[in-house]
């Protein structure tokens, strides 16, 4: 039989285009990739609204909304707030550098309150401000305060009228802030709030404000703070587990298989890339147990590899050729490898839906883990293996650990 | 294969040594109990990384000199670097601080400090709505094979997913190893594994059944024989692959990943066993008994072999 050039063409084609695009490409894609919090350091928060107050899920939007705002003044770029049941919601600041400071930023309500002289009752609250109105500001002493400006500059003006010549406690939650005498009726709706040691603390309180109050009160349930240090060591570690393994079953797989196993390293190669750059487009965000997800993919794309090879081999020593054994062990391959990808995707599904943060983020990284393999050891592997066959190139079974001995009669 | 190897034949030993070692789990979990992590216990663990070899006595004066008596710390990682703090107690911000700068003077080293707090329902919730998830899971996977394959398939798998998933409870109760998060996605994940072994064994099953149609005891178990040999080859290699990924995440892959790893290692082999010794004999014993009784067709035949 006459070798046929155009399929080894292809054939060499495909496999130094996975390996070029693997190699020079790999890196900035890992990049790309979000680490989580356990990668990379951070501090995750999870909160629960005490249940004297009505809660709802409108309510929790607001919320989260107003912590993304003032996480943004944290300048974590990426944090991921999600609703939790039906009164929590869990904070995930991967990269923040300081887990106290936004501990105490996120948690604090920041209901800012202007009360009647004797600091009970409420006159005006946060809500009345202008929204993004306040800033840092220095008053004639050149001491650093948050400049403010109310929506309805005549509310203030009738307050400033009623309680002239007494104090107008500013409170933010229940901390008094300042308590300013108001000496003449304040019109125009602006206002400054003194009593901030450094222009740093002022800035801050005006980013606390333009972010918001808080609709409910939170109470923190749970914490967990990664020292960045520790986090990338563990992801140091996990991604030399991750490295060495591959390589053991690279070496494996090819000493086992041969000439199947070596187009089960290139799909192999195929898997990660491509897990990798959907990571990336996703916006996945990878953390220790998706790594390990991840690695259990590989363990899958292995075996879809390995229950093919084995068919091959089957088909083979019942004294087919290599073609028809190869066509026969794809087809008869395929819905057992079918039935047991799909199954674990069902798995992987039912451990979404009743999973929680780190849980979620498994069966996420495992169901586009098996995807992948999927399309990579199924589809990839026996596009490669016709390719060689049927160009004729490859002729001995040996090529498959199959010996002449074991050939019997069809 | 060269060899063979009559897997039917000793199904009642097999079956009895997977009912004892369910009896011994149930017997440990009702004595011992599992050692739940702080996930589940209210209180804080604290991780601190201090330097190779850490003199855990030493940790453990200086925690006592703040207020905890006869703190349970131990040495960890992989260069026992770590000292893990575990205590029922809340601590805030200003005692951890307290408890890291402590360490580091006696120490004379920088320690860096992990710190997890929790609620106790919110870990017993997530316990519940994986347990709930994992019922879900079995129920949908034996419909699927169910539809797939027929019922005794589909009955048979779900009972070898439950065992697989109780084993590692088993195993993780007996040997008192501690309970994390991380370890409710392991046992989901050896459901899956164990699905895909016990899938692969019944599909060669039912295509040696459409072939060969037995019709006597002694074809039906070497029919069954014959499946399990023609697929050995393939469970022991996946087996022996995705065990190298477990085993090098079990020595290498850090403090948060070890138990987790550790619950894969386990259920990769009773995925691997309870595919061969339990599913498939559940399926041959039921199965005969349906031939027995005359509802299932092919109908029994006299034969002369």
């Amino acid at each position: 039989m006459k070798v046929k050039k155009g399929k080894v063409a292809i054939f060499i084609i495909i496999v130094v285009a996975i390996l070029a695009l693997a190699g020079t490409t790999a890196l900035p894609v890992w990049n790309k990739i979000t680490k989580g919090l356990d990668l990379q350091g951070g501090f995750e928060v999870l909160y629960e609204a005490p249940k004297d107050q009505k809660v709802d899920r409108a309510i929790l939007l607001d919320v989260a909304n107003a912590l993304e705002r003032r996480i943004n003044v944290l300048g974590v770029s990426e944090p991921e707030i999600s609703i939790e049941g039906n009164n929590r919601i869990r904070v995930q600041l991967a990269g923040v550098k300081d887990p106290a400071k936004a501990r105490e930023l996120l948690g604090k309500q920041a209901e800012l309150t202007f009360r009647e002289p004797t600091g009970k009752t409420a006159v005006i609250k946060g809500a009345d401000l202008k929204p993004g109105s306040a800033k840092l500001s220095f008053d004639e002493y050149n001491k650093p305060v948050v400049a403010i400006e109310f929506k309805d500059d005549k509310k203030f003006e009738e307050i400033t009228k009623k309680y002239i010549g007494q104090p107008l406690p500013i409170y933010l939650d229940e901390k008094e802030l300042s308590n300013p005498v108001i000496q003449t009726v304040i019109s125009g709706g602006k206002a400054t709030i003194s009593g901030q040691k450094t222009p740093e603390e002022a800035k801050e309180l005006a980013s606390l404000l333009n972010a918001g109050a808080l609709p409910i009160k939170l109470q923190e349930v749970q914490s967990f703070a990664v020292d960045a240090s520790l986090g990338h060591q563990s992801m140091r570690d996990t991604l030399i587990a991750g490295g060495l393994s591959v390589l053991m079953i690279f070496i494996f797989v090819i000493g086992f298989y041969r000439l199947p196993g070596l187009v089960a390293v290139t799909t192999l190669i195929a898997y990660t890339y491509l897990n990798l750059v959907i990571f990336a487009f996703l916006k996945v965000t990878l953390t220790l147990p998706g790594i390990a997800a991840f690695i259990l993919g590989i363990g899958m794309a292995v075996d879809a590899n390995i229950i093919m090879s084995e068919r091959v081999r089957e088909e083979l020593r019942v004294g087919r050729t290599l073609k028809s054994a190869l066509k026969a062990g794809s087809k008869r391959s395929f819905l057992t490898i079918f039935d047991a990808n799909f199954t674990t995707i069902l798995a992987g599904a039912v451990l979404f839906a009743f999973g929680t943060a780190g849980v979620k983020g498994f069966s996420v990284a495992l169901i586009v883990g098996i995807l992948c393999s999927f399309v990579t050891a199924v589809g990839l592997s026996r596009w490669l293996m016709s390719l060689l066959i049927n160009s004729n190139l490859v002729k001995n079974p040996v090529l498959f650990r199959v010996k002449e001995d074991e050939i019997g009669e069809l | 294969m060269n060899y063979k190897f009559d897997f039917v034949r000793f199904r009642k030993p097999f079956l009895l040594a997977s009912l004892i070692i369910v009896l011994i789990g149930i017997g440990s979990l009702f004595v011992q109990g599992l050692n739940l992590g702080v996930d589940f216990v209210s209180g804080t663990r604290l991780d601190f990384t201090v330097k190779q070899n850490v003199d855990v006595e030493k940790a453990k004066s200086v925690l006592e000199q703040n207020g905890f008596k006869h703190p349970n710390a131990r040495a960890a990682g992989d260069q026992k670097q770590v000292v893990v703090f575990r205590t029922d107690n809340i601590l805030d911000k200003p005692k951890i601080d307290k408890l890291k700068g402590d360490l580091s003077k006696e120490f004379g080293v920088n320690v860096t400090v992990q710190e997890q707090k929790v609620d106790p329902i919110i870990g017993r919730e997530l316990a519940r709505n994986a347990i709930i998830g994992i019922l879900i899971a079995c129920a949908f996977i034996g419909i699927y094979v169910a539809f797939r394959f027929e019922y005794r398939f589909a009955m048979a798998t779900v009972v070898t997913l439950l065992y697989d998933a109780f084993l590692i409870i088993t195993f993780f109760s007996l040997f008192q190893i501690e309970v994390d998060l991380f370890f409710i996605a392991a046992i989901l994940t050896i459901i899956g594994y164990s699905m895909n072994d016990t899938i692969v064994v019944f599909d060669r099953i039912r295509e040696n059944e459409e072939k060969l149609q037995p019709k006597t005891w002694e074809q039906l178990s070497g029919m069954v024989n014959l499946s399990i040999q023609q697929t050995l080859v393939r469970s022991i290699n996946t087996v022996l692959t995705v065990l190298f990924g477990a085993l090098s995440l079990f020595l290498l892959g850090g403090e948060g990943i070890r138990n987790f790893s550790l619950a894969l290692v386990v259920g990769l082999f009773a995925g691997a066993y309870s595919s061969i010794f339990i599913a498939s004999q559940i399926w041959v014993i039921w199965k005969w008994r349906s031939v027995k009784a005359g509802k299932d067709e092919p109908k029994l035949s006299p034969t002369t072999e």
